[in-house]
C-alpha cells in the first residue's frame, strides 16, 4: 500500500538542480494525495517567474520518482502558481520533453543544463569538504596530495562520491581526493585557487537557497525557516 | 548626502523606478510580476518600510518617490533604469517617458537612461537616436529576459545587440546597464549566465558594463567576467538589503566583489521602490565584516563605502562632486587581486 511517507520519502530523492536541495527541504512539495494506487503531487515554487527550465526538470523528476515506487497506478505532478504551469503540467503528464512544453522556444533539451548545475554543485559540495578539512588544521598541500580514499565519515564526502559516479569522475580510493569540476587533476598551486572559486559558487548556491525559502515562506504566509531557527 | 560620525557621503542612487503597475495597466503576467517585487519587497524590507499593495506598492507618487529619496533618503543624485515589458504592462512599466516629467522637474536631482531592444531592427536604432536626442541620455538599461510576442529574450553579444550598442558608442551612451532575468531564449538555457555580457565587453572597451544585481544568482560567472574585463561593473540593487535580514551574506558578497572585482567597480542602488535608500545607506555606512570572516575577505574601510554609495557611479555619470566629499582617488594598488582565476564551474 502507498502512504503520504512512501511518497514524501521518493519526493527527498528529487533535488532542484540549481541549488542542489531536495525538494522536501526547500518546502516545494505543498501537499500529497494518495487515493488508492493513484498519487498527486502539488509543487509550488517561491515565484511566478522562476526559471521554466529548472522548474521543468522538477516536475519530471518528481514524476519519475514516484512512478518508481512499488505498485503505484497513475501519478499526477500538478506545479501551481507559476506563469507556465499548464505547459510544464501538460508536458510532463504524457511524457512529453522540454520541447514538447515549449515548442520552438529551446533549441533542445536540458541535458547540457542539467550537466552544468551538477558540476556546480560538485564543485560547492568540495568546497565543503576542503573548508571543513582547513579549519581542522590540514594544510593545501596536503589536501592537494590526499587520495579520496582518504577521507572519510563526512556525508559531504559521501555527496561529493555520488555526484563523482553520476558525472563520470574517478571515485576509487586512490583519485585525487579534489578535482575540479570537470575532473581534471589540481597541484597545490591549482587547489588554492580552486578553494577560492568553490567558495564563490557554493555562497551562489546557498545564497539563492536561502533566498528561495525565504522567498517561498512570504508567498505562501509559512513561517520563515531561518527566522525561525534564529528566534 | 549622509553624514555620520564626522564623515560626508555624496549618495548617488544608481537604480530608482518611477513604475506604473496598476491593474488597468497590467495583464496576468504583469500581475505576477509586480508580486514578484511585492514579494521582494515585504521579505528583505524592515517592516516599518512596507507598503500596502495594490493601495501603494503598484503606483506611488512623485511626491512619494521626492519624499523617499531626497528628504529623508539622503540622496544627492538619483539614475532612472526604465523597464518597459510591453507584453505586461498596456503602457510599459517603467518609461522613460513617464519618467521624465520628474527629471525635467527637478533639474539636477536625476539622470534618465534609455534602453533598447535588438528585437526591432532599425526601429529599435531610431528609436534610441529619439531617446538620445529628446533626452540626451548617457546610459541604457536592458533587460534581456523581456518577452516580445514569441521571443523569451535575447542575448547581449548577438549581432543585432552589437549593433545597438555601436549605436550608443557613435552617440556617447556609455553606460550599459544589464539585468538579467529568468526567461531567457533559449529556455533550455541558464537564463542568469552573464556569459554574453563577457563578449559585449570585450568587443565595446569603450562602453561601461553595469550587471545589476551582481549577477545573482551566478555570483561565481559574474565575478569571473569582472576579473577579466575592466569594463565591467557591478550595481548592488537587490544585493545590498541582504544587508538587513541576512547579514553575513551580504558580507560575503561584497567581500567577494572587492576580491574579484575591486572597490571602484561597485555601485550603490537601492532599487527604489522595492526598497528605500534611507534605511540602506544608514545600514551600509554602519556595516562592517564580521570580525570572523575578516581574515579571508578584509574590511570596508570609509572611503571604500564613500565610492561605492556614491562616487563610483559620478565618475561614470560626470556628476560634480563637492570637493570636500570626494576622496583621494584610488591607487594602482587596489586592483582586483583575483586575476587570472581558474573558470567558475
Amino acid at each position: 500500500m502507498i502512504t503520504v511517507e512512501n511518497v514524501l520519502d521518493a519526493l527527498s530523492g528529487v533535488r532542484d538542480p540549481e541549488i542542489d536541495e531536495p525538494l522536501t527541504d526547500l518546502g516545494f512539495v505543498d501537499r500529497v494525495h494518495v487515493d488508492g494506487r493513484s498519487v498527486h503531487v502539488h509543487l509550488r515554487l517561491p515565484t511566478f517567474f522562476c526559471a521554466p527550465n529548472f522548474a521543468y526538470l522538477m516536475v519530471a523528476d518528481a514524476v519519475k520518482a514516484v512512478q518508481a515506487l512499488p505498485e503505484v497506478g497513475d501519478v499526477t505532478v500538478t506545479l501551481d502558481d507559476h506563469f507556465a504551469s499548464d505547459e510544464i503540467n501538460g508536458a510532463t503528464a504524457v511524457g512529453g520533453g522540454f520541447d514538447a512544453a515549449f515548442p520552438g522556444e529551446s533549441v533542445g533539451e536540458l541535458g547540457e543544463l542539467r550537466d552544468l548545475f551538477t558540476r556546480k554543485a560538485f564543485t560547492a559540495r568540495q568546497s565543503r569538504v576542503c573548508d571543513a578539512l582547513l579549519r581542522a588544521g590540514r594544510t593545501v598541500e596536503e589536501l592537494a596530495a590526499a587520495p579520496l580514499g582518504a577521507l572519510t565519515g563526512d556525508p559531504d564526502v559521501t555527496r561529493c562520491i555520488e555526484l563523482r559516479e553520476q558525472l563520470g569522475i574517478d571515485a576509487s580510493p586512490g583519485s585525487p581526493a579534489f578535482v575540479l569540476a570537470d575532473g581534471s587533476a589540481l597541484d597545490a598551486g591549482g587547489l588554492t585557487r580552486f578553494i577560492r572559486v568553490a567558495r564563490l559558487v557554493r555562497l551562489s548556491l546557498e545564497g539563492n537557497a536561502g533566498l528561495c525559502r525565504s522567498l517561498l515562506a512570504t508567498r505562501y504566509g509559512i513561517p520563515d525557516p531561518e527566522e525561525a531557527a534564529a528566534a | 548626502m549622509y553624514e555620520k560620525d564626522g564623515e560626508q557621503y555624496y549618495i548617488v542612487d544608481a537604480h530608482i523606478a518611477f513604475w506604473d503597475a496598476r491593474p488597468e495597466n497590467r495583464n496576468r503576467l504583469g500581475e505576477g510580476f509586480i508580486k514578484c517585487f511585492y514579494d521582494y519587497h515585504r521579505n528583505l524590507g524592515p517592516e516599518e518600510y512596507l507598503w500596502p499593495f495594490e493601495e501603494k506598492f503598484v503606483k506611488y507618487t512623485e511626491e512619494d518617490l521626492m519624499h523617499d529619496l531626497f528628504e529623508v533618503g539622503y540622496v544627492d543624485h538619483a539614475i532612472f533604469q526604465p523597464v518597459y515589458l510591453g507584453d505586461f504592462y498596456k503602457n510599459g512599466f517603467n518609461t522613460p517617458e513617464m519618467d521624465a516629467p520628474l527629471a525635467e522637474k527637478h533639474p539636477g536631482l536625476f539622470t534618465l537612461n534609455g534602453s533598447f531592444d535588438p528585437r526591432l531592427g532599425k526601429k529599435g536604432l531610431a528609436h534610441l537616436e529619439s531617446l538620445h536626442e529628446q533626452y540626451g541620455i548617457k546610459g541604457v538599461k536592458l533587460y534581456t529576459a523581456e518577452w516580445k510576442g514569441d521571443s523569451r529574450g535575447w542575448k547581449l553579444d548577438s549581432p543585432e545587440a552589437a549593433r545597438c550598442l555601436e549605436k550608443c558608442q557613435e552617440l556617447g551612451i556609455t553606460n550599459i546597464h544589464v539585468h538579467k532575468g529568468p526567461t531567457v531564449w533559449p529556455l533550455d538555457r541558464d537564463a542568469f549566465d552573464v556569459a554574453d555580457v563577457d563578449g559585449a565587453a570585450t568587443n565595446f572597451p569603450e562602453l561601461n558594463f553595469i550587471v545589476e544585481h551582481v549577477g545573482l544568482p551566478r555570483l561565481e560567472d559574474f565575478c569571473w567576467i569582472g576579473t577579466q574585463e575592466p569594463n565591467v561593473y557591478g550595481g548592488l540593487a537587490v544585493a545590498i538589503p541582504f544587508i538587513h535580514t541576512r547579514p553575513r551574506y551580504f558580507a560575503q558578497i561584497i567581500g567577494e566583489l572587492l576580491y574579484w572585482l575591486n572597490e571602484d567597480r561597485i555601485l550603490f542602488g537601492s532599487d527604489y521602490a522595492i526598497w528605500q535608500p534611507k534605511w540602506l545607506v544608514e545600514q551600509f555606512v554602519d556595516f562592517q565584516i564580521p570580525e570572523d570572516m575578516q581574515s579571508e575577505l578584509g574590511v570596508l574601510t570609509t572611503d571604500i563605502k564613500k565610492k561605492i554609495l556614491g562616487l563610483n557611479a559620478a565618475a561614470l555619470y560626470d556628476l560634480e562632486v563637492p570637493a570636500e566629499l570626494d576622496v583621494v582617488s584610488a591607487d594602482a594598488g587596489t586592483a582586483a587581486v583575483g586575476s587570472e582565476p581558474l573558470s567558475p564551474a
